[in-house]
């Protein structure tokens, strides 16, 4: 139920972004259901394969969609007391993710052209030094709850009331700073570019047309909202339905969808006053992202716990 | 500890500790002047409202004195002072590439857990928030040393050597709830009479080595002329 | 079953060799498989059952028999060692075909593979020191005999020697430990030596000495170098019985040193594993990033995981050392899924590198491609190779990666602050790891498999026998077993820790065998089965739900050129090019000599991307011994009596000494 949401939602919090940025840039963009229409319009097409593809090319598409999907299921939305959160915790989140980015890239180097070779070897890179600050920054969280468990963090921030953590803010940062790398956002890679150098998702995903395409694309949103869920609902968790009877998850469902537009919001105005970086220059950033979860852990290991 | 016990100024009190930390971060992988000044600044500032809500918690109204001392004179005076010197100079723009700036941050986040090492004997004699507020002040220190050590630059060394004060102010915030006052005047002018020094020796070093990259005074060595 | 049976199985399969040329073939390789396949079944009994079997052999010196013992540490090994051996009896007999018309003669693989395979299996039941040190020297001496099957390339000759110094070395230092604690005990015997009271520096000493000897064999940075230059010059089948299985045994003389012979584990010792095996970890995914040769490429990722099993390690001892037992036990499992985990991927991917190599005769990875169209079945399984490698669910390697996650995860359990520090961070460079190892093997399938093919040997490829793609379909299948079914594994594991260390994890599998719950089931839980069924079932509706209509059918095209003309193979990235962004990243951690060399015009790009402790640590060493050899010529008269003198001089201070 709270899946089929999220799924249905993410084509919408994408749209969002772009129309937001269309205005902030003084232009008059689609509207924010855009998306809906694309992947109407692409799942209505033929699918054209490469004729150097193989079966992985093929079938990449679905598992690249399918794990992000599973992944989307564990993370609490609207109520805290998921049924499929105990299924898998905040690393096999991290895991499934990883296995679609694996296929992804290799789909990106089964047709046998450059572009796809050159987008799977940056975003391979990219999500490679992405990793220890993610881990860093769910280690601090989860050190602090003394859980993986998304549900019961997510509870534990809920109890605890309201507890200025400055290892939280550090995680924040450097959360924040990972998904917008691992999601393709600017300045890491540009969603909307098709300039052919300067791609990373898009060069992976450059031969795949109709459903294909559709799949991989709904993915990328999914991936996006996922992590917009993540940070509004471990770090900001107030609202968040506690039982599962319609009128809290009413009401979850309310602040969640706030909470996503706001941060979509952000992730506009930010994408609008950045410029995309160097490829060379996002070690450093990510770097950076590693440094503020490493000061997170550092300031929770010295400030917050009794020694 | 439990950050749950404590009140909400408190909390506060820790979360702008933390970030007087990350400033100190910031001042060792900036690479350019000015904004390595602002965050100086910035810097300051936090210091200044650390000591200031120190003394709302505990009703000390002196320590309210030494928050504007700090807020007026670190957070405004110098890096005003450090602007126009730069201004002056011509080296708005100027930036000075780190060899390995991973490698810096991270003996620098080593430094931290140093710094936490040994603050944690300490437990038995103080309370435990102070201790860990000494902790980070020590590291602060480390922190600005260390910058002393890994930048050539003359200003950035200043901004390090100003940020190693900064790092005592906090001890002291912290440890015993402020000096007292006249020691703080003191110590205020002596910063102050410090920055007008350099400010003169930086026109000086100028002079001497056209440059202000202080890995270059070893022209001035005697053995030079010999080598 | 009785466990002596395997390694008698093995011997006979050496006496294989009796048989002529194709005795390899008819009867070395199917007794080779009985063997493993009874110590499948042992090992198998012995995890169910707990009480350990022995046996002493009216063998060896006057006084000291041989003692037999099989715990369910053993049984560990056993299972490992037997599955890997099972399948590489289905592999071998097609594998060595081509070298029976060749000039290295194939009985010599069948008599030191059998006495290899028996020598791996008696260090795993030897219960005293004497016995251990036999077959432990059994197992490397013949491997090295392995090595060398090629001998006729001077590189596989150097190899060889290079691999025998380092087995010395270490094993000289693994007696020396022995030698610290049968002083104390009394004895040779392992009982006699878990009963002794040994002081903690003696213990000290006797770990560092098992340390540095068995992590030498384990291939630990850095002590690696002989690894990725002796795994790759041996036969497909015996890199993966060296990879999947050798390294695995010391990590078992490791294990069985430090946790029941030495006993009384020191935290500190489990700081000192913990840094080596993060930094192996690290160093090895990196190195194994620039590599191009497929084999050695597998060789450098048996660093890095061996490191991930030292990391599993390092964390037991210091829970151990600290006084947390349950999470000592967590570590020690995680460790040793790993270890089981890696001899079943690595063994997997080295007979799929194999079967590429006896298809194509191409062990380069830039002059493969596209050789999943032409090589389906083993394109498959490798794939499935990859994604356990690459520790990505639902595959074992997540499993005890996760787990070894979870047991890092626990750090704020500890008192000391550095120590809470420490964890954390080895636990981020086991994240990094993890993510270049994915990065690694979407090169590697990428472009061995996938894309176009970059050479004529390629291009005319074609599937392996039935037999290699079983060899390679067992093990697939049982990484996707052990990844699908951990709280099974991970019960019986636990079985050595309860055996070992007297505690168990008594909440693994406190939730059925659904759940896997490794400390309790509101700190983390992990239901493999259920991820599995969600994927399959996502699929499903993806799938179903998109093929109806009328667009169904899909159409072929040429790829997009951007209106050039049509990509050929030359144009796809290479190895070297995808590994090119986090070269530079991580410049500093290699030898780099890159650049242009020849005439103008002419001019090729040439790169050359070396390991720095060679540097740092081997030539050194090298001119060492060079200079004190140089030091000694001069004993090198060229006269006999000279030469007599001087013997009778040492023997004159011999007898003094003993005096």
């Amino acid at each position: 139920m709270q899946l089929a949401l999220v799924v249905a939602g993410a084509p919408l919090l994408a749209g969002w972004v772009k129309s937001v940025k269309a205005r902030l840039q003084n232009r008059r963009g689609p509207g924010p259901l855009q998306p809906y229409r694309d992947l109407r319009k692409l799942f209505m097409k033929q699918v054209l394969v490469a004729d150097s593809a193989s079966i992985v090319f093929r079938a990449a598409p679905y598992v690249v969609f399918t794990s992000t999907l599973l992944a989307t299921a564990a993370v609490p939305l609207a109520v805290r007391d998921l049924p499929t959160a105990p299924v898998a915790d905040i690393m096999v989140v991290v895991g499934l993710l990883a296995l679609g980015r694996f296929f992804l890239a290799l789909a990106g180097m089964d047709v046998g052209t450059a572009f796809g070779g050159m987008g799977a070897s940056r975003e391979m890179l990219i999500s490679a030094l992405a990793e220890p600050a993610t881990l860093m920054a769910i280690f601090t969280l989860t050190m602090s709850a003394h859980s993986t468990n998304l549900s019961t963090v997510v509870g534990f921030q809920l109890t605890q009331g309201l507890v200025l953590h400055p290892s939280y803010l550090f995680a924040l940062m450097g959360l924040v700073l990972v998904a917008v790398a691992e999601t393709g956002r600017i300045p890491v890679d540009n969603p909307a570019t098709h300039l052919e150098l300067t791609m990373v998702h898009e060069a992976m995903i450059l031969e795949y047309s109709g459903r294909h395409l559709a799949l991989m694309e709904w993915a990328a949103w999914l991936k996006l909202t996922l992590y917009g869920v993540l940070i509004a609902n471990v770090f900001f968790p107030w609202g968040i339905g506690e039982t599962t009877d319609p009128g809290a998850f009413g009401i979850g469902l309310a602040v969640i969808v706030a909470k996503l537009a706001l941060l979509g919001l952000a992730l506009a105005v930010s994408e609008t006053v950045l410029a995309k970086m160097r490829l060379f220059r996002v070690p450093q950033y990510l770097n950076l992202a590693f440094l503020f979860a490493l000061l997170g852990m550092l300031s929770f290991l010295i400030l917050e716990v009794a020694a | 500890m439990n950050l749950t016990q404590l009140s909400l100024p408190e909390q506060a009190i820790f979360v702008l500790a933390a970030l007087v930390l990350l400033v100190s971060f910031i001042l060792l992988s900036q690479t350019r002047l000015t904004a390595a000044i602002h965050a100086f600044a910035w810097q300051g500032a936090l210091v200044a409202v650390v000591a200031a809500l120190v003394g709302w918690v505990g009703a000390d109204a002196h320590l309210y004195l030494s928050a504007g001392l700090t807020l007026a004179l670190k957070a405004l005076l110098i890096p005003w002072m450090l602007h126009r010197l730069v201004r002056r100079l011509d080296m708005d723009a100027e930036r000075e590439a780190l060899v390995h700036p991973a490698l810096v941050a991270l003996t620098g986040t080593l430094l931290v857990v140093f710094a936490y090492w040994l603050v944690l004997p300490l437990e038995r004699l103080a309370v435990t928030d102070t201790r860990n507020l000494l902790a980070i002040s020590l590291a602060t220190v480390l922190m600005g040393f260390w910058m002393l050590v890994v930048r050539a630059q003359a200003v950035a060394q200043v901004l390090g050597f100003m940020s190693i004060e900064n790092g005592l102010f906090l001890g002291a915030v912290a440890a015993t709830r402020g000096m007292p006052l006249v020691v703080e005047l003191g110590v205020a002018f002596d910063v102050l009479v410090a920055m007008i020094l350099f400010g003169v020796f930086f026109f000086q070093i100028r002079e001497s080595i056209d440059s202000l990259d202080t890995d270059r005074l070893d022209r001035l060595a005697e053995t030079e002329e010999e080598a | 079953m009785p466990a002596i049976l395997a390694p008698i199985l093995a011997l006979l399969s050496a006496a294989g060799a009796l048989a002529g040329a194709r005795g390899l073939r008819l009867l070395g390789f199917p007794l080779f498989g009985l063997a493993g396949l009874a110590a499948i079944l042992s090992g198998l009994g012995h995890l169910l059952d707990p009480t350990p079997w022995s046996l002493v052999l009216p063998m060896g010196l006057p006084w000291l028999h041989w003692h037999l013992r099989l715990d369910t540490l053993g049984g560990v090994l056993f299972l490992l060692i037997g599955l890997v051996t099972l399948a590489v009896a289905l592999y071998g007999p097609g594998y060595v075909r081509e070298f029976e018309h060749g000039r290295s003669r194939p009985e010599a693989l069948a008599l030191f593979g059998g006495l290899f395979l028996a020598g791996m299996l008696l260090v795993v039941l030897a219960d005293d020191a004497f016995a251990f040190m036999v077959a432990w020297e059994l197992m490397s001496l013949s491997s090295y005999f392995l090595v060398t099957y090629r001998h006729d390339q001077a590189a596989n000759r150097r190899a060889g020697f290079l691999y025998l110094l380092m087995a010395h070395i270490g094993g000289l230092s693994i007696l020396l430990g022995f030698a610290v604690l049968a002083a104390f005990a009394g004895g040779f015997d392992f009982a006699a030596m878990r009963a002794a009271e040994v002081p903690l520096a003696w213990r000290t000493i006797a770990f560092s000495l098992a340390f540095l000897g068995f992590g030498m064999k384990a291939g630990l940075v850095p002590l690696h170098a002989w690894l990725p230059e002796a795994h790759p010059v041996a036969p497909s089948h015996v890199s993966a019985l060296m990879s999947g299985v050798m390294l695995k045994v010391a990590v078992y003389g490791f294990v069985r040193m430090t946790f029941d012979l030495v006993g009384g584990v020191h935290w500190g010792w489990g700081v000192a594993v913990l840094i080596t095996g993060s930094v192996s970890a690290l160093l090895g995914v990196l190195y194994a990033l620039m590599q191009h040769d497929l084999k050695r490429l597998l060789a450098y990722h048996s660093v890095e995981n061996i490191g991930i099993v030292f990391i599993g390690l390092g964390l037991a001892l210091v829970f151990f050392g600290t006084g947390h037992p349950v999470l000592g036990a967590l570590g020690l499992v995680a460790a040793l899924y790993h270890t089981l985990n890696h001899a079943l991927f690595k063994a997997l991917l080295f007979l799929g590198a194999g079967a590429v190599l006896h298809a194509t005769h191409e062990r380069d990875m830039e002059h493969m491609g596209g050789l999943l169209k032409a090589m389906p079945w083993t394109g498959g399984f490798f794939l499935v190779g990859c994604i356990a490698i690459a520790a990505l669910p639902p595959f074992n390697g997540f499993v005890s990666e996760w787990l070894t996650f979870q047991a890092a995860l626990q750090a704020w359990v500890l008192d000391s602050g550095v120590l809470r520090v420490l964890l954390p961070v080895s636990a981020a460079m086991l994240a990094l790891t993890g993510a270049l190892a994915a990065a690694c093997f979407v090169k590697v399938y990428g472009v061995a498999f996938l894309g176009l093919p970059r050479g004529r040997h390629v291009r005319k490829a074609r599937e392996v026998g039935l037999g290699m793609r079983l060899g390679q379909g067992l093990l697939a299948l049982a990484c996707l077993a052990f990844g699908i079914l951990p709280t099974v594994v991970a019960g019986l594991l636990a079985g050595v820790p309860r055996q070992l260390m007297g505690t168990g994890l008594p909440e693994a599998g406190a939730q059925g065998w659904l759940w896997l719950t490794p400390i309790s089931p509101a700190t983390a839980s992990y239901a493999a089965p259920l991820v599995v069924l969600g994927l399959a079932l996502a699929w499903a509706i993806a799938a179903l739900w998109l093929r109806r209509g009328e667009v169904r059918e899909v159409s072929r095209c040429e790829p997009w050129d951007c209106g050039f003309s049509r990509p050929g193979p030359g144009m796809q990235y290479t190895a070297t090019a995808f590994a090119q962004p986090i070269r530079r990243v991580f410049g500093m951690l290699f030898q780099i000599d890159e650049g242009m060399r020849g005439e103008q015009g002419r001019q090729r790009f040439h790169l050359q991307v070396g390991d720095r402790f060679w540097g740092w640590l081997y030539l050194p060493v090298e001119r060492l011994v060079n200079a004190a050899a140089r030091r000694v010529t001069f004993l090198q008269a060229g006269r006999l009596r000279a030469y007599l003198g001087w013997s009778l001089g040492t023997l004159l201070v011999l007898l003094w000494v003993a005096a």
